[in-house]
């Protein structure tokens, strides 16, 4: 999606506060019309991140370029990007119209067009009659539309978004997730979204940048964090994960053989990173990449014997507890609840994990 | 869309140049920034009170000299100062009004500023403007109606003959020094009141509360809590109000009397009809440099109080 | 619970000190109007019928109007250029961080506590040592010592009232800083620069030490007062006349303070010194 010269590229960004480095040697491209989103726990950096691509707070070191141009000495206010605040910072003096219209002024409409501008954009959020409401009449859910509606009308290259849907409740934010997607295919805008909830990432995103403590710790597709994390917090950050520890037996052009505490070898297609034999390593293993069974599989594939520990309801699927022996912390398995027989549930009872090896991740 | 991003584009291509250093070191320095708003402040301070201060110490080493002054630097001034007891006399006499007028005025303050912290409860906004509305007004019209009211003729007396309670009237209310403070510690009671309530009203309820449930009566809370945990208010307030008034002149000029003359009389005097001037600038240079020991003798006190409350 | 009620019970003694004190407080300055209404030359008890001779009188006097006047036009500049000074120094206070604000701040507050019988005869030697006349000008520059700390003193309360991203806001929707502050900026610290335009006209209006050493041939109207004290037979219409000004002053502070009255109660939530 994204070339080597991105829409946005970020250069070597370093941000310090005081002696304080918020931001460390951020490096990154995001391409043209993208949903991207920047993912991370609280004070990670991301807002930081994005209000000097908005031009809030100038990088320390290193450089911005947003359609190619460099963007360290141009002001907020004449940058191609407008965003939508945290606390959404509607104006409170303005009405619903007024807010709007706000970015509008120097484009010198005559009345007619930016009246038929500002209803288009009512229109598009879905407030059409809100118009003459007063930014204290308005709900938290009004509001994020208002704030999104007075940046899109300005037609921005890149819509700087931090945490919108952060202060609605679950219901709400569900929804908004799904317009939010629409209307940015709608619109075809680069979106920079900023959350700090890995569902809502997963979501919505073409391409996540996770981050802690002022570093990228990866950048991929929402399939290729999830499936192929680089490095444990990552793994551990998105979803629930198992690890094991290992020690590398060999390495091939196709796969690396792994033995693993609890799971035997492994024997796991990685192509890209050169192992040393005897290198400690983590296996890492997705919930729902393992299969529960009352007995030993026939076919003859991988599998450990445990103990299950206790089980969680979830409704559509169960989560699982197993003990094995070489391993200190219960492996969680996550299996749907297909038939309304679904697995019994007996504490003690032994039971046979399977799982393909491919489905295993090797981390450093 | 074509148009906005034009727009932008080509501004931000002409931002750089355009902007010269000056726009460039603006955007990209909250301190360059946050002093160019503070510029206009700041120059116009430093012109109207340090540079007229600067002069003012150069002059409190001349010499008048018939209608002129003898420029040759000398502590001639300074020396008279210590000589003659008059000045001395007039300078401890003035930290002495000063000091009343502090004492009255914050513990007649401090059950006003408790009362509404404590025991106002809806319209506490109307109660503070209220009380602090007659500092905004005329200092010498309030001098003045005091000047009213004690005056050989005035309320009081006339009150009192008219009800036949004296036979002539009490000559000691007016041109006395307790004419003097009474008038100055009701002149700037509205100005101490705000340190006192902010005080009291930051004391966090549960405190009270605490003390009460571990068997404090309302005595012993008091003492114990409320007033150590104001004592940062009542310190303030009484730097705000003692300072000023060493420097009064209006209030012992209409009220005071020989009694009552403050070292602020004996300075106006000087640029006035005694016309020396570079003596009237060594007064006040010698009033300024009292006040700014006394000042951080309070502050430090603050310090420590401060610190033994946290 | 029973102990909150307990500390907050209506405490009589309490109450009767808080109506004492206001009395007190309000009652001598309200002799003024009382014998300003009095028919008779001394101000004494009994009180004599009822006129309105000394203000028909003041109405009559040119040296009056002319005080008044001048007052108004020295109250008028202080209160503008204090305010725009306060609204910039205010803004750059509460928004910016920066190196040597605290050092900075007690500065431009020093007038605040400092004698201003001090700055008085500071502003005097140096006008004479530059050689500039005494006028309303060199009263208007002392009386701008002491209302700019006041300005943001009561500015900063606003601007803290309202979040900086919604400056921000206007400047990512593409407004320059001179636009954001007409647009945003102002409209949002409109109370706070409503009552500081009045709070310091009133100050500079009502003000008297720095006058007194820095008025040239034309007299402010405290200063015309002044100068009356001097003779008993003015005595009636000085009392009109400090009347008229005392009941303005009180109007045009009262309804300063009114305007503004969140931002007090949020900067007295926080530290006054
Ligand atoms: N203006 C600032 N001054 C000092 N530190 C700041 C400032 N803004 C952010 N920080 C610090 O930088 C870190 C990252 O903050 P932020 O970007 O807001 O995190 P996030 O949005 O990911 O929660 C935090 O530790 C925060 O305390
Ligand atoms: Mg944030």
């Amino acid at each position: 999606m994204s070339g080597n010269n991105g829409f946005i590229s970020i250069q070597n960004v370093d941000k310090y506060f005081g002696s304080f480095q918020a931001i460390n040697d951020v490096s990154m491209t995001v391409g043209h019309g993208e949903f991207f989103s920047l993912l991370g726990a609280s004070g990670c950096g991301k807002t930081t991140l994005l209000r000097m691509l908005a031009g809030f707070e100038n990088p320390s070191s290193g450089e911005i370029y947003i359609d190619g141009q460099p963007m360290s000495d141009v002001p907020p206010h004449m940058r191609p990007v407008n965003m939508v605040f945290q606390n959404y910072a509607i104006f409170p003096h303005l009405n619903v119209r007024d807010n709007i219209a706000y970015g509008l002024r120097k484009q010198k409409l005559p009345k007619a067009r930016r009246d038929d501008m500002v209803d288009e954009m009512l229109e598009l959020i879905k407030l059409p009659h809100y118009g003459n409401r007063k930014a204290n009449q308005l709900s938290g859910g009004q509001r994020q539309r208002i704030a999104l509606a007075r940046a899109l009308i300005l037609r921005p290259k890149v819509l700087l978004l931090d945490e919108p849907l952060g202060a609605l409740d679950k219901q709400l934010r569900e929804q908004m997730q799904l317009e939010l997607r629409a209307l940015q295919r709608t619109v075809g805008i680069t979106f920079v979204f900023v959350t700090h909830d890995q569902e809502e990432a997963l979501t919505l995103s073409d391409r996540i940048a996770v981050m802690s403590r002022g570093e990228v710790l990866q950048l991929d597709t929402p399939g290729g964090l999830y499936e192929r994390p680089q490095g444990r917090e990552v793994a551990s950050f998105i979803g629930t994960m198992n690890f094991f520890d290992g020690q590398v037996r060999g390495q091939t052009a196709e796969a690396i053989s792994v033995e693993a505490a609890g799971l035997g070898v492994l024997s796991i297609p990685e192509t890209k990173g050169r192992f040393v034999e005897g290198e400690s390593v983590q296996i890492a293993l997705r919930p729902e990449k393992l299969e529960l069974m009352d007995a030993a599989p026939t076919d003859g594939s991988e599998s450990t014997k445990g103990v299950l520990q206790n089980a969680a309801y979830l409704g559509e699927r169960s989560h699982y507890y197993v003990k094995v022996d070489g391993h200190e912390t219960p492996i969680a398995v996550s299996a749907q609840n297909r038939f309304d027989g679904s697995f019994a549930v007996e504490e003690g009872k032994p039971v046979w994990l399977t799982w393909r090896d491919e489905a295993a991740v090797v981390l450093r | 869309m074509t148009d906005q991003t034009l727009q932008s584009g080509s501004a931000s291509g002409t931002a750089g140049p355009r902007a010269g250093w000056f726009g460039r070191l603006i955007y990209r320095s909250e301190t360059a920034r946050g002093y160019t708003l503070l510029t206009p402040a700041l120059v116009f301070l430093g012109v109207a009170i340090l540079v007229p201060f600067g002069i003012l110490v150069v002059m409190s080493f001349w010499t008048a000299e018939g209608f002129g002054f003898d420029t040759t630097l000398t502590t001639h001034n300074y020396e008279q100062f210590f000589e003659r007891p008059i000045y001395m006399a007039l300078l401890s006499r003035t930290f002495g009004i000063s000091g009343m007028v502090t004492i009255a005025t914050v513990l007649l303050c401090y059950p006003m500023a408790y009362y509404v912290a404590f025991h106002v409860h809806r319209n506490k906004m109307f109660w503070l403007v209220l009380i602090t509305l007659p500092f905004w007004t005329s200092y010498l019209l309030r001098v003045f109606a005091w000047k009213v009211v004690l005056g050989y003729e005035g309320v009081i007396n006339s009150a009192l003959l008219s009800v036949g309670l004296i036979e002539a009237p009490l000559e000691f209310l007016l041109y006395s020094k307790q004419a003097v403070i009474i008038t100055l510690a009701h002149a700037w009671a509205a100005f101490a009141i705000l340190p006192l309530y902010v005080s009291l009203e930051k004391i966090d309820k549960s405190l009270l509360e605490a003390a009460t449930d571990l068997g404090d009566g309302p005595v012993r809370r008091f003492f114990r809590i409320t007033l150590p945990l104001s004592l940062p208010g009542v310190i303030s307030a009484s730097l705000l109000v003692f300072i000023p008034t060493t420097g009064d002149y209006i209030t012992p000029a209409l009220l005071g009397g020989p009694d009552g003359a403050m070292i602020g009389n004996l300075i106006q005097k000087q640029f006035g009809p005694i016309n020396n001037w570079p003596m009237g600038a060594a007064l006040s240079i010698i009033l300024m440099l009292c006040i700014a020991a006394i000042s951080l003798i309070f502050i430090m006190l603050t310090l420590f109080v401060r610190k033994r409350i946290s | 619970m029973s102990v909150e009620s307990y500390i907050r019970k209506p405490n009589r003694p309490l109450q009767l000190y808080a109506a004492i004190f206001l009395i007190t407080l309000y009652l001598p300055v309200l002799f003024l109007p009382l014998f300003s209404f009095n028919d008779s030359l001394y101000v004494r008890f009994p009180l004599e019928s009822f006129t309105v001779r000394w203000y028909v009188e003041l109405f009559a006097r040119d040296a009056v109007w002319n005080a008044l006047w001048n007052s108004v036009r020295v109250g008028v500049a202080v209160a503008l250029v204090s305010t725009t000074m306060g609204i910039f120094a205010a803004k750059a206070i509460t928004r910016y961080r920066m190196p040597g604000k605290g050092p900075v701040v007690t500065f431009i507050m020093l007038p605040l506590v400092v004698p201003l019988i001090i700055f008085g005869v500071a502003l005097l030697v140096l006008m004479s040592q530059l050689g500039v006349p005494l006028s309303l000008y060199t009263v208007a520059i002392g009386h701008m010592i002491v209302c700019l700390p006041f300005s943001i003193a009561v500015l900063i309360p606003r601007f803290e009232g309202f979040d900086a991203s919604i400056e921000e806001a206007s400047a990512d929707l593409g407004e320059n800083a001179w636009w954001t502050f007409w647009r945003v900026t102002l409209p949002m610290v409109g109370p706070g620069v409503l009552a500081s335009l009045m709070l310091t006209f009133t100050v500079s209006f009502d003000e008297f030490i720095l006058a007194f050493f820095l008025s040239g041939t034309q007299p402010t109207l405290p200063m015309y007062i002044w100068g009356q004290l001097r003779f008993p037979q003015e005595f009636p219409s000085v009392l009109a006349l400090s009347s008229i000004i005392i009941v303005v002053s009180f109007v045009i502070v009262f309804l300063g303070q009114w305007i503004n009255r969140g931002a007090i109660s949020a900067s007295t939530s926080g530290d006054a010194s």
